[in-house]
């Protein structure tokens, strides 16, 4: 199965290249916040989280998405999925993967990480975070395997996969909420503390992960013979649909609170976000276009004619992506900072090396999801053919 | 060419390789030898004897780190009775104090880079 | 190979996975058992500080005490607020206590500058969320300490902190520490390196010689600052602090949160 991994044509290594090359460009950044250290990046002693911490919150939820795919298959036996399970787990894996590496890039002294593990710490929800996420790679990597292997040699997986199968349904939220948790248990962040961080983050990760799964399954189709199946796309763009409506919920329902009550400490973070506050209004435009994509594809997703639409669907599930990642990956985290706990604005912007890390990460994510992939489509193409 | 030849040309090349720490040194050997540590003046005994911090002055660093950062302990028993103060500036440095001729000279020979110094200062506030 | 190796191997092969993801677990349900909560640790003894407001106002007495400690600790001097350290610093009395100003408070009492420092609270939400223990709560004295060897720099802290009392090293502090006249550092204290996040540690180092914290010290010394700072030790009941909390009109920084600041400001 590994050599399949080797088996490509001049697209699949020029694809590779292009990775290897970002990966080579975030390297070069890395080395240079290495030795300088952070203060390359935009962040600051009052918003002390940016860019990394952000990406990490966004694709966590894309990890845990995997969840969607397998409750209906494995749970329900919802026979459609059949050829999208190992899809999602190849995503999450590579989801995870980037986890890490956004948190690793973030930390001042990343040669101690193994303190976390060495000193283990409960009280913390970050240690609690490396345990799910850790465990959560292992769960999705075991089950990935043994269920292709098996498919492979046409028999079924030995039966301890089940069990572990079970397992990683209930573990998927759990990664997502206690990430939630890192956040929402924090008495000096009013933006965060919230008990529907974690319902919001759930919504937005089932909304934002199976879209990622319907592009990467549409790909899949144009480029090469391994087709999922329209009926386990549009099932996933159903999800995908609800998911955006939970999301759109909770977000008004938490706008709601904030107005209504009027109370500053509720009030300032979103005054900042979709007017500005005191003259500070970075984030201003992204939110209203987060706003209308959010609108768009919401009333789009749930007309049945509008998401039957191949040449629609993937630009909507783009808009999905883009809509959601505005949300977590650029609003969330900058927003828990302002005001500081001394009532400073602090604005933030990434810089260039910043960036340049950051797309290095996702390029290394998307260097290892590929070659899941094509192990994925090479051999199910040698089993079609015999 | 077999299979068999192949597998042995690389397995040869593979030693070769592995080996490269060793045979690139050998020429080198004699201007190693052991470092030339400059003592301190006034001091003949150290916090423990010369056999045990040669090979353990980390361990009891990190103890003493361990006892003064997180118990909020000062006083350190030695093996021969005396006590001494936990400190690697205050202690440690007071005798030894010139960095680049004492600790510098066996770290560079065993090749390892520790970091103490990073924050760590030498006495009167110096750094080098 | 034959059916019973195989299953050795695998066998072994998961009771090695299961050991080493299963012992942070163990080693996690050890520390609580032996420990406890860390927040609910009672301090045979609870360091405190109280700044008295008025005489505060003074701007001597404020430079010279956050001169004093950034002196004592080697805190260095970066001229870029965003990267900028401080252990001790003053702060608009509107921005330190929000929920003591209203509409029609006056200006001047808005804008009066007031001392800020690391808390040391009592239910510390930094100490909460560390995940190396890098920072802890003492329990002998009650002081939230650094450990600047384990930190990760990971700035969980500083986001968990309602009082911004944290800095993190953005950068290699050693270029920006303000040299003494002779070039040296102006002391032994060990600066930190970049990628870890540093607060006030109440002058541990000074407290275990029976020396009072540099801030204390300095203010004494100068005319009018007699009193600015006090400190000493809660669980004494003959404590200074213990006689002016009972006496006079305290507040400390959001008390709602239930933090358990122990750094109290005189009215």
């Amino acid at each position: 199965m590994l050599q399949d991994a080797f088996r490509g044509g001049r697209k699949y290594w020029v694809l590779l290249g292009i990775w290897g090359a970002l990966v080579v460009v975030g390297l070069a950044a890395y080395g240079r916040q290495l030795s300088e250290g952070l203060h390359i990046t935009g962040m600051s002693q009052d918003v002390t989280w940016g860019l990394y911490i952000s990406q990490f919150t966004f694709l966590v939820g894309v990890a845990a998405s995997a969840v969607m795919v397998v409750l209906p298959y494995y749970l329900h036996n919802y026979k459609a999925f059949g050829r999208m399970v190992i899809l999602g787990e190849g995503l999450a894996v590579s989801a995870v993967l980037m986890c890490a590496l956004f948190i690793l890039v973030d930390m001042g002294q990343p040669m101690r990480v193994m303190n976390v593990f060495l000193h283990p710490s409960p009280n913390s929800l970050m240690f609690w975070d490396t345990q799910v996420l850790f465990g959560y790679l292992l769960l999705n990597l075991v089950i990935g395997v043994m269920t292709f292997e098996a498919e492979r040699k046409g028999a079924p997986p030995p039966r301890w996969v089940k069990p572990l199968i079970y397992l990683s349904i209930p573990w998927a939220i759990s990664i997502h909420t206690v990430t939630a948790f890192l956040y929402s248990g924090l008495e000096a962040r009013t933006f965060w503390m919230t008990a529907i961080l974690a319902p919001r983050f759930l919504a937005s990760a089932f909304a934002s992960g199976p879209s990622l799964l319907i592009l990467l399954a549409l790909i899949l189709r144009r480029f090469t013979r391994f087709d999922p199946g329209w009926e386990a796309i549009q099932k996933l763009a159903t999800i995908v649909a609800y998911a955006m409506v939970v999301n759109l919920f909770f977000v008004l329902v938490e706008l709601f609170t904030g107005i209504y009550s009027d109370m500053p400490h509720h009030l300032h973070a979103f005054e900042y976000l979709f007017v500005g506050l005191e003259g500070h209004s970075a984030l201003v435009p992204w939110m209203w276009i987060g706003a209308v994509l959010t609108t768009v594809t919401v009333v789009c997703l749930l007309i049945p004619s509008v998401r039957r639409q191949e040449r629609l669907l993937a630009p909507l599930c783009a808009a999905v992506i883009l809509a959601i990642w505005i949300e977590k990956g650029l609003a969330m985290v900058v927003t828990g900072f302002i005001p500081s706990p001394l009532g400073q604005i602090t604005e933030y912007a990434p810089t260039a090396p910043e960036i340049a890390i950051s797309v290095g990460v996702y390029a290394l994510g998307f260097f290892v999801l590929t070659v899941l992939y094509k192990v994925v489509v090479n051999v199910r193409e040698r089993l079609e053919a015999t | 060419m077999s299979d068999r030849t192949k597998v042995l040309i690389a397995v040869v090349v593979v030693l070769v390789l592995a080996a490269f720490p060793t045979w690139q040194a050998l020429g080198a050997a004699g201007e190693a030898g052991r470092p030339d540590l400059e003592m301190p003046e006034n001091e003949t005994q150290c916090v423990e004897d010369t056999e045990f911090m040669t090979a353990r002055h980390m361990e009891l660093l990190n103890q003493w780190r361990n006892a003064v950062v997180r118990e909020g302990d000062t006083e350190y028993t030695s093996t021969s009775g005396e006590t001494y103060t936990m400190s690697l500036t205050g202690t440690c440095m007071d005798c030894h104090n010139n960095r680049e001729t004492f600790c510098q000279r066996c770290h560079d020979y065993a090749d390892v880079a520790p970091r103490c110094w990073d924050c760590h200062v030498e006495p009167g506030g110096g750094e080098r | 190979m034959s059916e019973d190796r195989r299953t050795f191997l695998k066998e072994a092969g998961c009771a090695v996975l299961g050991l080493g993801c299963g012992l942070p677990f163990v080693r996690g349900a050890l520390a609580i058992t032996q420990h406890g909560s860390e927040e609910e640790a009672q301090s045979s003894s609870q360091w405190a500080m109280v700044v008295d407001l008025e005489k505060c106002l003074n701007d001597e007495v404020r430079a010279v005490s956050a001169a004093a400690c950034h002196r004592e600790h080697n805190v260095p001097d970066i001229p870029d607020p965003d990267d900028e350290i401080d252990w001790i610093w003053d702060e608009k009395y509107q921005d330190v206590f929000p929920d003591q100003v209203h509409e029609h408070s006056p200006a001047e009492m808005r804008e009066m500058p007031v001392l800020v420092l690391c808390n040391h609270c009592t239910n510390p939400p930094c100490v909460r969320v560390c995940p190396t223990k890098a920072t802890w709560k003492r329990e002998s004295d009650g002081i939230v300490m650094m450990d600047q060897h384990r930190c990760i720099g990971c700035r969980y802290c500083m986001a968990a902190c309602p009082y911004g009392s944290r800095s993190f090293n953005w950068r290699d502090p050693r270029a920006f520490i303000q040299r003494d006249d002779n070039g040296e550092m102006p002391s032994d204290f060990p600066t930190r390196t970049k990628g870890v996040v540093e607060k006030c540690n109440f002058c541990a180092e000074r407290l275990r010689e029976g020396k009072q914290p540099a801030c204390v010290e300095a203010v004494h010394a100068v005319a009018g600052g007699e009193g600015a700072l006090t400190f000493g030790n809660l669980a004494d009941p003959d404590s200074e602090v213990n006689r002016i909390l009972g006496e006079k009109h305290t507040i400390s920084r959001r008390v709602s949160l239930g933090t358990g600041p122990n750094v109290f400001y005189v009215v």
